[in-house]
């Protein structure tokens, strides 16, 4: 009778795991484009990524072969020469060492060096010293505490925190190639399916390449701490196919919408000094402390990606930045809900 | 109780109290102790900080700690656990054996050996200082927010207002002069105090070990202390080292404070490892296998160790050349460190182990070790660091040597040692649990750790996003923290408990081979009635072999 209940028991739980499993693995694969995260670095998308990948998985084989082998001594040792129980108290026989088992275990891990070396010299080279073809798309990342500005130079406009860039398929490459600079302190730029990471160092200006292999949205964050708000500075990459982005930099390069009906938001855009920090190009706006404003609504995200663009998280931002975002280097601006609803209303007709 | 094997009252020349004997002791035993006890107490508080990290961390956009509370504690738990818990507890063991192993009376400089430590005492007390200064104690007072390696241009004043900065610079000047005297104090100690008999080459492995990392610490603590005091002039006396705007350079002070803070690796590992070279041996009832191979790798891991800094800076842009070669370098300590490996392999190989706890914890350092030697190597390979370079899969790894390595070591040390230091024996029952519960706690935190740097997760993040598939690893770390902290709560019982009430130990409970055990326990202050002279590596073994003696062989 127990023994039956147990059964039922076991079954049902078991049942029920399978269940939470099968709707768990469902749900992960619906939200997640690769596999485990979003920014899984064993789910490579782009040339550098691959390569890493690569030479990862090699060096993971040998250090694993290592493992298994040192792994399988130290336990026999620990099994095989544990003092007996019925021990006659006599010391094991003394052994002093024995030269050619140094040079054995000497030579040994220097061959493992050699090829080692040998082989991550070569990738290397083969994805730092890349050159750039004519054609790449050229993009200046610039890291500022706790956001980042893209410019496009080959474009004359700039951009922030969502980078867009075109897909490279291997019929019709055109990788991107980032300059990354920094305002202030120091950051980096980390998307891992796209590339390894490369610091941001003022007074230092450092590149990188990624050539997206997919379209879609490629997420990571600055990887160097930067401050009270370095975990929130998140990374967004757009890769759209040539089309899409060709209409993409179209849109970005036209000056801001200028809708009569919301004169008033607008006139409070100078008012409170929000245009000493943002840039509306087509406006007297020309701040550079902040992230540029004249497409503010053709972005999914702001505050660097950690909240979507929508009216009321616009609205809460405006109203107290540093309590959607500790740190964040927004000042709180009195004004009236009147006011806030009006420059609110100004923001989300800049298309 | 055997009157033989109770502790010899330490002779008094003047009726100080107990209090003013220990401030004013030059004694290189209760100097030994103090930074032992001083290590101790940080330890616990760098526990209590990592607890309070690891809530905030078990589950995403948790907000249990605000941003700059979190940055407060990570700096202070690195800063910590590096120059306040790890130096002074191993240079507190080096300071009590190294004497009494070479059969000296005390250190080469015992005035020296006191002003090193209280140096070292005044740096962590100011550095614990900043929170009791600026704002609310809930958020960190004013204690600096800048990571434990604290690049520029973050320190500099613009973007680090308040003191806390210089918290972190002056302590960490202080108690870099303690090093540095210590160091001067272990490589005088060891070339000139060694008893009749003891040639360099007759010297146990503890000793050697203990001169190397001197030597190291003589060349690594300069570079810092030369940055820090550039980040001093640029904080105080408008200097421009580190300001970009003026063409100062950030990148240098990554290299200044890497080319200080590899080496400091191997200034705390080298200790560990004389610990595990006198521990095992014992243990396994056998002489350490390949002396000279182990002195040679030791003094090799030292000098390489020298050239392999800019490991730390795969990220940087270099050029691809800089790159390789560190690569090179940094591959090529592996070799020297292997060779520790299989010699203490080959040691434990025909012997007739016995498992006792000091035991145990040299066993779990060499797994982990292992594990963290390995993933070492994934790391030195550029391009993989260049995925893994500031990701919690680095964290993983460094407290697999810094906790699975090095701390195992030194708590291998506890249980082998502290009979000699008070007389009495640590409970091995109560040394299980606290091993057991321990290994558990650590891989559970640690093993899993690994799992979301793989995943893209950067350190120092205070937060992070649902939906990047961290949580699970998140949480799991966080609960074997849990285990971590019973364990250690054992282990302090486990101290205070015996130091009353532990069995006696008598001169040499474990029936070991160095001086150390010729003398009584806890050593009189002289250390040994007679100086010592000996004829091999294992005087002791000598004395208990005369029919078939180390010195034949050596
Ligand atoms: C002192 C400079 C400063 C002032 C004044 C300022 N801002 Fe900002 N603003 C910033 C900074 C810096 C950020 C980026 C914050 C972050 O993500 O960390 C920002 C972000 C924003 C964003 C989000 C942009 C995005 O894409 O993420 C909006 C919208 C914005 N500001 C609107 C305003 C408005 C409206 C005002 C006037 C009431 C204003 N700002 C005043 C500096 C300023
Ligand atoms: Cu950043
Ligand atoms: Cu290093």
């Amino acid at each position: 009778m127990r023994k039956f209940r147990l059964r039922v028991w076991l079954w049902r739980a078991g049942r029920a795991c399978v269940a939470a499993l099968c709707s768990a693995s469902a749900v992960f694969a619906a939200a997640t484009p690769a596999p485990f995260s979003p920014t899984n670095i064993f789910a490579p998308d782009s040339t550098p990524a691959r390569s890493i990948f690569r030479i990862s998985a090699f060096v993971l084989e040998i250090t694993g072969a290592i493992f298994v082998v040192v792994f399988s001594l130290l336990a026999y040792a620990v099994i095989k020469y544990r003092e007996p129980k019925d021990d006659d108290g006599h010391e094991p026989a003394q052994v002093y060492g024995s030269n050619q088992m140094e040079l054995a275990w000497t030579v040994l891990p220097v061959l493992i060096v050699v090829v080692l070396f040998l082989s991550t010299a070569q990738v290397i080279h083969r994805v730092q010293d890349a050159r750039a073809p004519a054609d790449a798309l050229q993009v200046t990342a610039v890291g500022h505490q706790f956001w980042w500005e893209y410019r496009y130079p080959q474009y004359n406009f700039s951009t922030a925190n969502e980078l867009h860039v075109p897909i490279s398929d291997p019929g019709h490459a055109v990788p991107t190639y980032l300059g990354l600079l920094s305002a202030d302190v120091d950051h980096s730029f980390w998307v891992p399916r796209l590339a390894g990471k490369t610091d941001l160092i003022p007074n230092h200006p450092n590149t990188t390449w990624i050539d997206p292999h997919q379209t879609g949205i490629f997420l990571g964050q600055c990887a160097q701490f930067c401050g009270t708000a370095h975990a929130n500075m998140l990374l967004r990459v757009y890769v759209q196919s040539p089309d899409d982005f060709q209409s993409w930099v179209h849109e970005q390069e036209q000056p801001a919408v200028n809708d009569p009906s919301t004169a008033a938001g607008r006139a409070l855009f100078v008012a409170k000094a929000c245009f000493a920090c943002h840039t509306i190009r087509g406006t007297m706006a020309a701040g550079k402390v902040g992230p540029d404003l004249t497409h503010l609504m053709s972005r999914d995200t702001i505050a660097a990606g950690i909240l979507p663009n929508t009216p009321e998280n616009l609205r809460k931002w405006i109203q107290d930045p540093p309590a959607m975002k500790e740190g964040a280097l927004m000042p709180k601006v009195d004004m009236t809900d009147e006011q806030l609803t009006q420059i609110t209303a100004y923001l989300e007709t800049l298309k | 109780m055997a009157a033989d094997s109770i502790a010899v009252p330490l002779p008094r020349t003047e009726s100080r109290s107990l209090l003013l004997d220990w401030l004013c002791t030059v004694d290189h035993k209760k100097i030994g102790m103090m930074y032992i006890v001083y290590a101790l107490i940080f330890l616990v508080i760098m526990g209590c900080e990592a607890i309070l990290m690891r809530i905030q961390l078990a589950r995403p956009e948790s907000t249990f700690l605000s941003a700059d509370a979190f940055n407060r504690l990570f700096t202070m738990h690195g800063t910590t656990g590096i120059f306040f818990v790890a130096m002074p507890i191993l240079i507190g063991f080096g300071n009590y054996f190294v004497p009494l192993m070479i059969g000296a009376r005390d250190m080469a400089f015992p005035r020296l050996n006191a002003f090193s430590f209280w140096m070292t005492a005044f740096g962590g007390i100011l550095l614990y200082a900043s929170f009791f200064t600026g704002g609310s104690l809930l958020h960190g007072g004013d204690a600096p927010a800048v990571g434990w390696f604290a690049y520029a241009p973050l320190t500099s004043p613009a973007f680090s207002p308040g003191h806390g900065t210089d918290f972190w610079n002056l302590s960490l000047l202080l108690a870099g002069i303690g090093s540095i005297g210590a160091a001067v104090n272990f490589i005088a100690t060891v070339l000139c105090m060694r008893c009749p008999g003891m040639t360099l080459g007759k010297m146990p492995l503890f000793a050697w070990m203990n001169l190397v990392t001197g030597g190291l610490i003589l060349v690594a603590i300069s570079p810092l202390t030369a940055a820090q005091l550039m980040l001093m002039a640029d904080r105080f006396l408008g200097g421009h080292f580190f300001d970009p705007a003026a063409g100062g350079q950030p990148v240098m002070w990554m290299h200044f404070f890497w080319i200080f803070g590899h080496p400091e690796v191997y200034v705390l590992i080298i200790p560990s490892f004389a610990f595990i070279s006198e521990v095992l041996p014992v243990f396994s009832r056998k002489a350490i296998f390949g002396y000279p191979a182990m002195v040679a790798a030791t003094a090799g891991i030292g000098f390489v160790s020298l050239g392999v800094w800019a490991h730390h800076l795969f990220t940087v842009g270099m050029p691809s050349y800089g790159n390789a070669f560190f690569v090179l370098t940094t591959m090529v300590v592996a070799v020297p460190t292997g060779i520790k490996i299989f010699n203490w392999l080959a040691t434990m190989w025909g012997g007739k182990i016995r498992f006792a706890t000091p035991m145990l914890f040299c066993i779990g350092f060499l797994f982990q070790f292992l594990i963290g030697g390995l993933t070492g190597v994934m790391l030195a390979t550029a391009p993989f660091d260049w995925q893994l370079n500031n990701s919690y899969f680095v964290v993983a790894h460094f407290h697999y040597i810094i906790v699975g390595g090095i701390l195992f070591a030194i708590f291998a040390a506890f249980y082998y040692w502290f009979p000699k230091m008070t007389g009495r024996m640590l409970s091995e029952k109560l040394g299980k649990w606290h091993f057991w519960i321990f290994v558990l706690g650590f891989h559970l935190t640690f093993d899993f750790m690994h799992v979301p740097g793989l995943l893209g997760m950067p350190r120092r993040v205070y937060t992070y996003q649902a939906g990047r598939g961290w949580g699970v690893w998140n949480m799991i770390s966080s609960i074997g923290v849990i285990f971590q902290a019973a364990a250690i709560l054992i282990f302090v019982y486990n101290i205070v408990h015996s130091y009353f009430r532990g069995a006696l130990a008598g001169n040499d409970p474990w029936d070991a081979w160095t001086l150390e055990w010729a003398t009584t326990s806890p050593p009189a202050e002289y250390n040994f009635s007679s100086v010592p002279a000996v004829r091999s590596r294992r005087p002791l073994w000598d004395i208990k072999h005369p029919e078939d003696p180390d010195w034949k062989y050596e």
